[in-house]
């Protein structure tokens, strides 16, 4: 049981790291990645952000969007899951709001140190895409936990590793061309290399 | 006249949606490893992102620019669903071939990015070429890219054959290397390197320089404040 939990968490880090396996949330991915502080308090909060909407978004989808899920009310062949796609982006806008105003009025502290990040994440396609999967993956509710968890760790990994080699890399004399958002593409594409050789693991 | 076609072309080139303003990355990647798939995203998107652009400047001046976000998502995912369905019920195959990444282009940053940019500022037909423009700059980057990985990858384009397989009695041995989702990633870098070269006026200024060498060759140079580079 523990194993189940534990090799979606493991998978959901390296082998299908969001960030370097899927290629999402690369907005933010290549904007924010200048400064390795500014990385660790993004990666930060995907990860708390992923960890509460993919649970959440899964009850929804199981006991409300999906075909037949409506049994409970006495409507057992209502499928709702065309609207699913409205449904997760409101979850998540909502939820991003509340942790906001939940951080600001209780944790000043974290508050400050993610601020400008968390309206940023609403529209970081890591965490809709996240939900997404696990809709594809059909996973019930204690999996979805362990799949966000470890997708956001994911994601926060990648980005700092990509924040540390930019900012080794400043230093150093390219092409005119290449300086900036080429080299950083290149960059990415090299580590997402590097992350294809988790692809053989069984745990 | 010459107004319409500006909006309508300067981001295909000039200010390029993925090369140079850093939006809709993602999507880029994952889905250009066929041409055919790539072209049906590059059209879902163009819709998506010409109506969202002209429904959201439609009604610019009664929304309260408080929970414009909202609005503006709401918007846009009516219109993506719209688009998804349509595709599973014309072309099922091909809308299980791009999976998520449909719907992902709700969070696609060209969308939301116009509509805060352009779209909140302008009038509806404007706004309507913008948004096709942007969408053009999109796909011009992703049927490139779908291209070369699939001519190289397979030998092929949208499956008609260009290079002869060896396996079929031909001379190409097909490059595996570019069907790997990675490859995208340093073509579009390579991409981005040819267009800087040719406009000039998008290369970034980089933070540190190295400094010149002094004509005279001093043995150990004490360190002056100027040389700020480090090797």
């Amino acid at each position: 049981m523990i194993e189940n939990y534990l090799n979606i968490f493991i998978n959901a880090i390296f082998i299908e790291n969001l960030a370097l396996s899927v290629f999402l949330g690369m907005c933010t991915f290549i904007a924010i990645s200048k400064k390795i502080e500014a990385a660790i308090g993004l990666g930060i909060a995907v990860i708390v952000v992923l960890a509460i909407t993919v649970p959440i978004n899964n009850l929804i989808y199981n006991y409300i969007l999906r075909d037949g899920a409506l049994a409970w009310a006495g409507l057992s062949d209502v499928d709702l899951s065309f609207v699913g796609l409205i449904s997760y982006i409101g979850v998540i806008a909502a939820c991003v709001q509340i942790l906001e105003m939940f951080l600001d009025k209780y944790v000043p502290v974290l508050y400050n140190a993610l601020g400008i990040f968390l309206p940023l994440i609403t529209v970081n396609c890591a965490i809709l895409g996240a939900s997404l999967f696990m809709v594809e993956k059909d996973l019930y509710f204690g999996e979805s936990v362990a799949y966000g968890l470890g997708a956001g760790v994911g994601w926060a990994l990648a980005i700092t590793i990509l924040a540390g080699i930019r900012e080794k890399l400043k230093y150093s004399d390219m092409p005119e061309g290449l300086q900036g958002l080429g080299s950083t593409f290149i960059i990415v594409g090299l580590m997402s290399f590097g992350f294809m050789s988790f692809g053989g693991i069984i745990l | 006249m010459s107004k319409y076609s500006e909006i309508l072309f300067r981001p295909v080139f000039k200010e390029n949606p993925i090369a140079l303003q850093m939006l809709g990355i993602c999507s880029a990647l994952a889905v250009t490893s066929k041409l055919y798939p790539t072209l049906i995203m590059c059209v879902a998107l163009t819709v998506t992102v010409s109506l969202s652009n002209f429904f959201i400047s439609m009604i610019r001046n009664i929304t309260p620019s408080n929970i414009r976000i909202i609005v503006q998502m709401t918007i846009i995912s009516s219109l993506v669903i719209l688009v998804d369905q349509a595709l599973k019920a014309y072309d099922y195959e091909t809308s299980k071939t791009l999976s998520v990444f449909v719907g992902l282009i709700i969070t696609n940053c060209i969308v939301m990015g116009r509509a805060e940019a352009f779209a909140m500022q302008n009038p509806p037909g404007v706004s309507f070429l913008d948004g096709f423009g942007n969408g053009l700059g999109y796909s011009v980057i992703l049927i490139i890219l779908g291209t070369i990985r699939e001519l190289f990858g397979t030998g092929t384009i949208l499956e008609y054959e260009i290079f002869p397989l060896v396996q079929n009695g031909g001379w190409y041995v097909p490059n595996n290397f570019f069907l790997l989702p990675p490859v995208s990633f340093i073509l579009i870098g390579l991409i981005i390197w040819a267009l800087r070269a040719w406009q000039k006026d998008q290369i970034e200024e980089p933070e540190f320089k190295m400094s010149q060498n002094s004509p005279e060759v001093v043995p150990n140079p004490p360190p002056t404040p100027s040389s700020k580079v480090a090797s």
